[in-house]
């Protein structure tokens, strides 16, 4: 049995008075790459931000490599060794992209250097003075994660890597996903784009109205698209 | 050539260098002002009193503990900077969430509570400091003599306003407060302490004031309303140049300042009231100010 | 549950118990120079007006104004100017002084409201400086110690101000007619509009709703009246000066309303009735004004920034809401 990194129960949150999730439940297993699906609104960014520590009411537990997140004050999530990928990708308009790459702190050991990164990324390269907005969206991405990669976090959430990106890109942001499993790092992914999803997952989620309504996993993704696609309204 | 409009070079260049001075001490201020706002969206009302008293702790570290102003030019700010932060952690924190009102209310009742504390202590009357033995003298330019520690104090706010330029703008620090400007949520969620740097940020800001206020005690009298009155030019340097930009701040706060002085030259009585000129003039043309940001 | 909220806004005490207290007010209003020094109950009474009319911005519209002391003792010059060196009669001066205060509302108005929260703020604050500055500078103004001797004159040619009773009583009903004025303000369409502009204002613009003349309407109308307070003082005092623009005076009206109640319609009344009676009694004791004005500012913002009437009116609310929830209970 893989060891558990991840188990969240009965978690329940709210922006200000909206109660916004109502008790999802999921576990994600060492070296594995989990995605969260649904339609919007179903609360899977919510899901996200709850563990990050970015939406603050939060109840339930949610268990990471022992520690539990939800009592843990939001500057220390990230040095247990959880990293935060959001949605929009959060690249900040008044820092380079040098800055936004230095911009969180190492947390432990075992990051990806400048050069690791650059190898991933080519796109970054030689881009260091440009400031960090002015790059495409897939650049961003490549940014928001490579920054990540770098503290050393060894469990990534990944919020919609894919959202609003060429084909290309998407193939990229895919190789690079993979490059990541192989170096061990598990990832919680939320992604609308299924068949990017199947290409990178072990196993899937699906989210409903705040809450975990099925599991499926990808060997098995096939014999069950009639249900995913009601469950997504495809 | 010893005159320029009908007015004597020397009274000029000697205005000009009161302008600066002063200048020095509205970019200082609203420099604090701006850092500040940026990232803890407070409007800090108590920035005159923090300036005044910094301008208090030097007079009392000579006065009652005779150290110097060499010293006491570092002394002070940590003195003023630490109060500031024990302010912002026991009480300003609280606000912090709520409309930007309270917090403007809060710090403008301190600055009522500071002055009135050092009105009764010290009286309405100002305290002289003397100049360090080192800067005392002049220098004769042939147009005009330039009193040494007045050269000092335009050099040496200009070299902070710029070294505080270069950290915010230029270094890692700098970066992260910058971040944590656009978006504290984010920033706290790659691990950085935002309440941290939340309290060192006002610390920083308000040490800044009491930095102007320890250069200003040799200049000006010491005394419990030199705060409140410089402030209220502050905010309008601050409405003219907007608060997005350091060097706007910087820039602005030097050039009202010789716009004042000059103004005292050809039109005496208006020059108490220049920058307020300014400021409408800014803000029926560009209402979001020199270098604003904001909408 | 619907039936226990029959109105939006449930009467907090019952008729009888509003009835007395009003008859209270009334009465303590009428009988009271018989206890107190008149001329106290004057300032009071300015204040009480001077406070409601920047409520009316600071409250109902949402602009915190640090400049109102420009209106206050703009007029307060103004009336001085026109009763003493023009020789004008009582009402005529007075109403000189409502439209001075008036017409520097509209200017501060027209500058200011090109700015939005802390930098209107910081406008008015900046605005209210230079009329100070132009006040010492003035040749009209007398410097330092202002213009003394005022004469009050009679009302109407009937009634002799100089017997502080009689003007005492003017001043009453003058100032009640006033607050009516503001409470009808507030409760008519325009007063709804401003609320709105103070919660929301891209949604009023996004109705169509010209929101800076909203914004400008009331910031005069508030000027004119703290302008009225501000004559009404220097007829009273018989006295205009410096101190009455400073903004320190800015700064104790704001606090007045804060420690009544923002928003309310009585708080600022009794917001003035304390801080008035805080001068009054700090003038003896060598402790400065400031330094106890500026304590209580930061002991009301951090521990009941609704105010004294605000907190109360929550606490009547909430007993009310629990009561209502029991006798809901026990019927059931």
């Amino acid at each position: 049995m893989v060891e558990t990194r991840l188990q969240v129960e009965a978690l329940e949150g709210w922006y200000g008075e909206s109660h916004v999730l109502h008790g999802a439940s999921f576990t994600v297993r060492r070296g594995e790459v989990v995605t969260l699906l649904g339609r919007n609104g179903a609360g899977k960014t919510s899901t996200m931000r709850a563990l990050a520590g970015i939406m603050r009411k939060r109840k339930g537990r949610a268990v990471f490599d022992g520690n539990e997140l939800l009592t843990t004050p939001p500057h220390r999530v990230a040095r247990l060794g959880l990293g935060f990928v959001p949605e929009e990708r959060g690249i900040f308009s008044s820092l380079t992209v040098r800055e936004n790459l230095m911009l969180p702190p190492v947390v432990r050991s075992g990051g990806w250097s400048i050069q690791d990164i650059h190898e991933l990324f080519p796109n970054l390269k030689g881009r260091d003075t440009t400031i960090g907005t002015r790059l495409s969206g897939g650049e961003q991405q490549m940014l928001a994660m490579a920054r990540i990669l770098r503290t050393g976090c060894d469990f990534i959430l990944l919020d919609e890597p894919t959202e609003g990106l060429a084909p290309v890109i998407v193939e990229h942001i895919g190789h690079a996903l993979v490059k990541l499993k192989e170096k061990g790092i598990t990832v919680l992914l939320v992604e609308q784009n299924l068949n990017f999803a199947r290409s990178v997952a072990d196993r899937h989620y699906v989210m409903e109205q705040g809450r975990i309504i099925d599991e499926i996993d990808n060997g098995s993704l096939s014999s069950h698209m009639d249900k995913l696609n009601r469950y997504l309204g495809i | 050539m010893t005159e320029l409009f009908g007015v004597p070079i020397a009274v000029l260049s000697g205005q000009v260098m009161i302008g600066l001075i002063n200048g020095s001490f509205y970019a200082l201020l609203s420099l604090g002002l701006a850092i500040i706002f940026g990232l803890l969206n407070v409007i800090n009302f108590a920035h005159g009193a923090f300036y005044m008293l910094g301008a208090f702790v030097s007079w009392g570290l000579l006065t009652y503990g005779g150290v110097g102003y060499w010293p006491s030019l570092v002394l002070t700010p940590l003195i003023v900077g630490a109060l500031g932060a024990v302010f912002e952690r026991t009480m300003l924190r609280r606000l912090y969430g709520l409309d930007h009102l309270f917090s403007l209310l809060l710090t403008f009742g301190l600055a009522l509570a500071l002055e009135g504390i050092f009105r009764w202590v010290y009286g309405a009357g100002g305290k002289s400091y003397p100049v360090p033995a080192s800067l005392q003298g002049v220098y004769n330019l042939g147009f005009m003599v330039l009193p040494i520690y007045r050269a000092w104090v335009i050099v040496a706010s200009l070299v902070v306003c710029l070294l505080a330029w270069v950290v915010i703008e230029k270094t890692p620090l700098g970066a992260r407060l910058r971040a944590a400007t656009e978006n504290p949520k984010l920033v706290t969620a790659f691990g950085i302490n935002v309440p941290l740097m939340l309290t060192l940020t006002y610390a920083a800001g308000v040490g800044l004031a009491g930095l102007a206020g320890v250069m200003a005690a040799p200049i000006y009298q010491v005394s419990p309303n030199m705060g409140s009155s410089l402030i209220i030019i502050v905010f309008a340097v601050v409405v003219i140049g907007g608060m997005g930009s350091i060097m706007g701040s910087i820039v602005t706060g030097l050039m009202l300042g010789v716009l004042e002085s000059l103004t005292k030259v050809f039109f005496p009585t208006a020059s108490a009231i220049t920058v307020f000129i300014v400021m409408i003039l800014v803000l029926l043309m560009r209402p979001a100010g020199l270098f604003g940001k904001d909408k | 549950m619907a039936h226990r909220y029959r109105d939006f806004r449930p009467e907090l005490m019952s008729a009888p118990w509003r009835y007395s207290l009003l008859v209270l007010a009334i009465a303590v209003a009428l009988l009271a120079p018989l206890a107190v020094y008149p001329l106290f109950l004057v300032k009071v009474l300015c204040f009480m007006l001077f406070a409601a009319a920047l409520n009316l911005v600071l409250g109902f519209a949402g602009l915190l104004s640090l400049g109102h002391a420009a209106f206050f003792g703009g007029a307060a010059y103004a009336f001085a100017q026109s009763a003493k060196i023009w020789g004008w009669p009582f009402e005529l001066s007075l109403l000189f002084g409502v439209v001075a205060g008036g017409a520097l509302g509209f200017v501060f108005g027209l500058i200011a409201i090109r700015r939005q929260g802390i930098y209107f703020t910081m406008i008015t604050l900046a605005l209210a400086q230079m009329v100070y500055f132009l006040a010492i500078q003035a040749p009209f103004t007398g410097g330092e110690d202002g213009i003394q001797n005022v004469p009050r004159g009679t009302l109407l040619g009937l009634l002799d101000l100089r017997d502080t009773n009689t003007l005492y009583y003017v001043v009453l009903v003058i100032v009640v007619a006033c607050l009516l004025l503001i409470r009808r303000t507030v409760h008519s369409p325009f007063g709804h509009i401003l609320g709105a502009i103070r919660e929301n204002e891209t949604r009023v613009t996004s109705l169509g709703l010209n929101v800076s003349r909203y914004k400008l309407l009331a910031f005069t109308l508030s000027a004119a009246l703290s302008g009225l307070a501000g004559a009404l003082k220097a007829s009273a005092f018989q006295l205009a000066t410096l101190n009455d623009v400073s903004w320190h005076i800015s700064g104790e009206v704001v606090l007045m309303v804060l420690i009544g109640g923002i928003g309310t319609l009585w708080g600022p009344l009794f917001g003035a009735i304390f801080v008035v009676m805080i001068g009054h009694v700090l003038a003896t004791s060598g402790l400065p004004v400031s330094l106890v004005v500026g304590v209580v500012f930061m002991a009301c913002v951090m521990l009941f920034r609704r105010g004294f009437y605000g907190e109360t009116i929550d606490y009547l609310r909430r007993n009310l809401i629990r009561s209502t929830n029991a006798a809901g209970n026990s019927g059931h």
